[in-house]
């Protein structure tokens, strides 16, 4: 789950971090009212969004006077942002931060992630933040000070010092940034963070370290332990088919092809969905509907992908383990008839009960078209979008 | 011969009383598992499935010398039952759950190494169908019926996807030693490579079927040592060629977030490897025949 910086700026205070002052605003009043209220000169009106990049999208504004955090507000609220990480539609501002401009003498990248081969947490730091770290992994990756934390016993002193120093920081800045570090790892455990990003981290004529922007992200299985973290979701920030997937207990991928999938297994969804393009279709999107799914939670399926306009066909691909042919046979009968779909529907049935799933469909004379095989329902499907377009 | 396990091997079950692992082990035992008992807190001294009942995990391998376990036993708990596992001293520990979180798997992975590499407990899964030698024994959730035993070891990420080989594989005429699956979170316990090796020094394996998907680097590792240290083919395959980057594909770890974790990227190396790809899913029950011929 991904969170808003507002929402990860307040967390890293709760763990020692510095921030510069800041107010979350949802009108233009609000927002000249935040600023009136941090003080001094300068400030910064932030979109919040869940995507980076947001300089370049415009949703970051730099305002000298009360009026221009005004106009700022009133532009970015309710604009949809596109950024490389939001795709074409964009992501809309619903909330505004706004923030006490600080001048940065020197910008460090600071950032927490899960390395998978090691299985344990890696701290990343380079001395030159303020860009992606894709990007200066690709101009300069000797740059870059990785560090691997020994999960019994966490993040130590002597670590975080080595990377306060590598990072070319000031010996009178390493205990502050040690202490930091300690914080953000703290949350990285405590919180069951996945990715916490600090970029910039930045340096102070004055001798202090503030996070300028703060990125995380928390693992979905483990939000049952932090009430808390559940709630800074934001659905205004997720696709609307996946919002609905997700509280309807399926694993959907918003794709932008034409070729509705109803799949089970993540694997299967995949690879089907490597079949539609190799026979020349483009998959609407990815779906697996998990294990022992009943007839009901088929029909949910297909509500959500016949939801999607783009789609000319849908795909039932299944191979029951723990599913059940039947009860998948009994959800397509029941959608069809309920759903009455405009499109073609292709259904490819194996494993447990397939007989049985089989002989439900033909019994209930609902126009479906079979497939007994996995390359038979690739080409059937994307066979079925060419006959409803032309 | 298989690998893990066979008819022989004595397995309990943890969590045994909950309905999904009740459905499991009653199939389980009709396959010939030599399934001999169950672990659920507070409920030792029940028999259940006709297996008994034990509090916990060392008082169910001193009664039982069971070598194997698995475990269907919900997230938030899991993490400690394998960790049970592994300090009673069982072999293999197959775990079935899907979402455990990353940091109890973090955790799970340190406690293991406080036990020797030579006694250390080899975990399969988390968020797998599980192992099977056809014919002989199953820990899993897999439909035993597409399997037919033979010279082909299988070792997949995905579950389905095991099966859609093993099936390809029967239509062929063509049969499975043991089909292991490692499963699909960002953390797991054996790799690939661990199940080549057994596979490798198994007498009736001739060849091996990998299955794996984008996300981590694990299939990159298994196909290097394929290269270095295997005389048996190696046949793969990688789901997710068309998986857009930075997108979590249903499983946890289906995510391409680094350099080399992209499917068309892994199956290059692989290739580079030696190892025999499968183009299309559709393709294991051709592509399969060829490297057993030679």
């Amino acid at each position: 789950m991904e969170i808003h910086e507002y929402q990860a700026k307040a967390i890293l205070a709760d763990y020692g971090v510095s921030i510069p002052d800041g107010g979350l605003a949802y009108s233009p009043e609000q927002a000249t009212y935040r600023a009136s209220e941090i003080g001094g000169e300068r400030w910064v009106v932030k979109a919040q969004i869940h995507s980076g990049a947001r300089g370049q999208a415009g949703g970051i504004k730099l305002c000298n006077n009360e009026r221009e955090v005004w106009e700022a507000a009133d532009e970015l609220l309710g604009k949809r942002l596109v950024t490389h990480q939001t795709g074409e539609r964009g992501k809309g501002v619903y909330r505004l931060y706004v923030e006490a401009a600080v001048a940065a003498e020197r910008e460090i990248y600071l950032g927490f992630v899960l390395d998978r081969s090691a299985e344990r947490v890696m701290v990343v730091a380079s001395a030159s933040g303020g860009m992606a770290i894709e990007e200066i992994a690709a101009r300069d990756p000797d740059a870059i000070v990785r560090v691997n934390v020994e999960p019994a016993v966490g993040l130590q002193a002597f670590e975080a010092r080595e990377i306060a120093f590598a990072v070319g920081l000031d010996a009178s800045l390493v205990p502050q940034a040690a202490q930091m570090m300690t914080g953000c790892y703290r949350i990285f455990g405590e919180l069951d963070a996945t990715m916490l990003e600090i970029n910039p981290l930045a340096v102070t004529g004055d001798g202090r370290l503030l996070a300028l922007d703060a990125k995380m992200t928390f693992d979905d299985n483990a939000l049952f332990r932090h009430q808390d973290v559940s709630e800074l979701r934001d659905k205004s920030q997720e696709d609307p088919r996946e919002r609905t997937a997700v509280d309807r207990g399926l694993s959907y991928v918003g794709l932008d092809g034409n070729i509705g999938c109803i799949i089970n297994g993540a694997g299967l969804a995949m690879a089907t969905m490597d079949m539609i393009k190799h026979a020349g279709g483009e998959p609407a999107n990815f779906l697996d509907i998990g294990g022992g799914a009943s007839p009901e939670r088929v029909l949910k399926a297909f509500r959500l992908v016949l939801s999607d306009e783009n789609v000319e066909a849908v795909l039932v691909n299944i191979f029951a383990g723990i599913n059940r042919c039947d009860w998948v046979a009994e959800g397509v009968v029941q959608a069809l008839q309920q759903l009455d779909p405009s499109v073609p529907v292709v259904v490819r049935l194996s494993g447990t009960n397939v007989e049985e799933g089989r002989r439900i469909l033909a019994e209930a004379e609902v126009p479906v078209i079979t497939a007994d095989s996995l390359a038979e329902a690739g080409t059937r499907a994307v066979a079925a979008t060419e006959r409803s377009a032309a | 011969m298989s690998i893990i396990l066979d008819e022989t091997t004595p397995v309990l079950v943890q969590g045994v009383t909950g309905r999904i692992a009740t459905f499991h082990t009653t199939e389980m035992l009709e396959y010939g598992t030599n399934v001999v008992g169950g672990v659920t807190p507070g409920r030792g001294g029940d028999t259940h499935c006709g297996v008994p009942v034990f509090d916990t995990m060392k008082q169910a391998v001193a009664a039982t010398e069971a070598t194997a376990s698995v475990v269907f036993v919900p997230p938030p708990f899991a993490a400690d039952a394998i960790m049970e596992a592994a300090d009673a001293g069982v072999e293999y520990c197959v775990c079935i759950t899907e979402g455990i979180p990353v940091q109890d798997m973090i955790k799970v992975k340190r406690y293991q190494r406080r036990y020797q590499h030579a006694s250390r407990m080899c975990l399969i899964g988390p968020n797998c169908a599980g192992v099977i030698s056809p014919g002989r024994a199953m820990m899993g959730i897999m439909p035993p019926h597409i399997y037919e035993w033979g010279p082909v070891g299988i070792v997949s990420r995905s579950g389905t996807l095991g099966y859609e080989a093993a099936s390809q594989l029967k239509a062929v005429g063509i049969g499975v030693s043991t089909s292991v699956g490692i499963g699909g979170d960002p953390i797991n316990g054996s790799s690939f490579l661990d199940h080549l090796k057994r596979f490798e020094a198994d007498g009736e394996t001739e060849a091996i079927v990998m299955i794996g998907e984008i996300g981590g680097l694990q299939e990159a590792q298994a196909a290097q040592y394929a290269r270095d240290h295997m005389h048996k083919p190696v046949v793969g395959y990688i789901a997710g060629l068309t998986a857009p980057k930075g997108r979590t594909m249903g499983h946890a770890g289906a995510i391409v977030s680094t350099v080399g974790e992209s499917a068309a990227e892994k199956v290059k190396l692989m290739q580079e490897c030696g190892v025999k790809i499968v183009k299309l899913p559709s393709d294991f029950g051709t592509t399969v025949p060829k490297v057993l011929r030679r």
